[in-house]
């Protein structure tokens, strides 16, 4: 079972580098589903040896809110804020994919220093997240509209999300479920925002909103 | 020395264009024509051989040289490569190194005589391939060094010996992305589509086609077959690793010969496919391949 559960977790790995390389909204969007639903593969994947009900639970749940209502609520927000381009970004797109693969290493020794209990996921997962969240981060820091801000706390999620997959099976079910609902109510809340945010300044840059006293006086 | 090893290098050598014969009927059957004939890159291997080459005033001894050193770089690096668990003809730990210098100096000769010539196009054609090469080589070679723990041997015949399927069950992820780094490195160092077209003759967006405009006879005729070579060269890489089945010596070189005729069929079926990625999209794609081998290098020291 390991090679396929490390199968997926370098397919969540590719998917950062091209989320962290690629420009067009529409694609980023559709990666993060794409890492919604190979998330939800890997809950079941992990626990193959006893499929209880509120695994599958977990895994149906988490892949239909991440692949399904996600896309589809910023999909939305990108329609009606019409930002068909991305704006460049603080650092440049190969130069943020170059940053990730440092990252990677980062990750992956800091994984091998943490005293951590085996995972039965196999020795792969834990530095996967730590690098989920790295992306997420880095996503997040370095990008200049609002959307890009929104998919990257969307991965840093995923990447919390895997290391709970990873470590913290026992008391999963109550504890994702929550994250999972607060992410809801979040990507929500910023969909409303980043519409209201462009009816009123014509874009979703968010640089240029720190400006935004010396427009009013 | 054994006699197979040798049978493969003359093998190569007299299959190495057909290659391009079948990927050139691919993307004529593609494109709804006919197509030349499977054997056409022979008919003009010959006729370029029996005619005499032109050179130009400003050119020195180093253009005349460039054909010549290229194609021998190539003949090496084909000694290197293993065809089935055979070992090759030249095998030493560390011949990895050795394999990616050759592509080097093959490249630099390339370059000098382009630049030998003095024109301005061919200045910026080989602007354009020193700076692909530089993303592209040191994706090749850190996706052969990812080969190494993988299999526990430094030499291409020991890699190519050591991948069974047992090791792509056991190190599928990581063997599967060396595949798809090798396969973008084949691809640029072929000039074939996401990065270069080896159809084009529009000055602005020829990369290797515009280097060797100004040879002619049999210096064309080097570098001709020397690109044929080279596609085989790196084929039986992929191909090697891709097939690990150890059946039998016979059964063995059937079956890659068929995986070679495959991979042929595949880069047609790339190059019908798929669009030329613009040039300034070019490093990232070859990037991206080096971010491929890095994380093969890191799955595989795991």
């Amino acid at each position: 079972m390991n090679a396929w559960n490390d199968s997926v977790l370098v397919f969540l790995v590719l998917t950062n580098f091209i989320l962290l390389g690629s420009r067009r909204p529409a694609a980023r969007i559709r990666l993060t589903a794409i890492q919604g639903l190979l998330l939800g593969i890997l809950t079941i994947l992990v626990h193959a040896d006893d499929v209880r009900l509120r695994t599958l639970l977990l895994a149906l749940g988490s892949t239909f809110v991440k692949a399904g209502v996600f896309p589809w609520l910023l999909r939305r927000a990108v329609r009606e804020t019409d930002v068909r381009r991305g704006v460049e970004p603080f650092v440049g797109y190969t130069l943020s994919v170059l940053m990730g693969m440092a990252l990677l290493g980062l990750s992956i020794w800091m994984s091998s220093r943490l005293p951590l209990p085996p995972s039965q996921a196999g020795s792969l997962v834990v530095p996967v997240s730590f690098f989920s969240v790295f992306a997420g981060l880095l996503l997040v820091v370095s990008r200049k509209t609002a959307l890009s801000q929104v998919l990257g706390y969307l991965v840093l999620e995923n990447g919390v999300y895997t290391f709970g997959i990873a470590l913290a099976y026992e008391q999963q079910l109550m504890v994702e479920l929550g994250i999972l609902l607060d992410l809801l109510v979040g990507v929500f809340v910023m969909g409303i925002i980043i519409f209201h945010i462009s009816r009123e300044f014509d874009h979703i840059e968010v640089h240029r909103l720190a400006t935004l006293k010396d427009d009013h006086s | 020395m054994n006699v197979a090893a040798f049978l493969h290098i003359a093998v190569a050598m007299i299959l190495a264009p057909f290659l391009l014969g079948v990927i050139n009927r691919t993307k004529a059957i593609f494109a709804g024509r006919t197509g030349q004939p499977l054997l056409q890159v022979y008919y003009d291997l010959l006729k370029l051989l029996r005619k005499g080459a032109v050179y130009s005033r400003t050119t020195t001894w180093v253009f005349r040289a460039g054909p010549i050193v290229g194609l021998a770089a190539l003949l090496t690096a084909l000694l290197l490569v293993p065809f089935g668990a055979q070992r090759a003809p030249l095998a030493f730990e560390g011949d990895v190194i050795l394999f990616a210098g050759l592509f080097a100096v093959l490249r630099f000769f390339t370059v000098i005589a382009a630049l030998d010539t003095g024109s301005a196009f061919e200045g910026m054609g080989a602007s354009r391939e020193v700076q692909f090469s530089a993303l592209a080589e040191p994706a090749l070679l850190l996706g052969l060094a990812a080969l190494a723990p993988l299999t526990g041997s430094f030499s291409l015949s020991g890699m190519l010996a050591g991948i069974t399927a047992h090791t792509w069950l056991r190190t599928g992820p990581a063997l599967a992305l060396v595949v798809a780094v090798l396969l973008v490195v084949f691809l640029t160092e072929n000039a074939r589509i996401p990065v270069d077209d080896p159809n084009t003759h529009l000055e602005l967006t020829m990369i290797h086609e515009v280097m060797v405009l100004d040879h002619s006879g049999p210096d064309l005729a080097f570098i001709l077959y020397g690109s044929a070579l080279k596609l085989w060269t790196l084929g039986v890489l992929l191909v090697g690793i891709l097939l690990p089945v150890q059946t039998g010596p016979w059964l063995d070189v059937v079956l890659r010969l068929a995986g070679m005729i495959v991979l042929a069929v595949v880069t047609g079926i790339i190059e019908s496919t798929m669009a030329r990625l613009r040039l300034t999209h070019v490093p990232q794609f070859l990037a991206g391949a080096g971010v491929l081998s890095v994380l093969a290098l890191l799955l595989a020291l795991r």
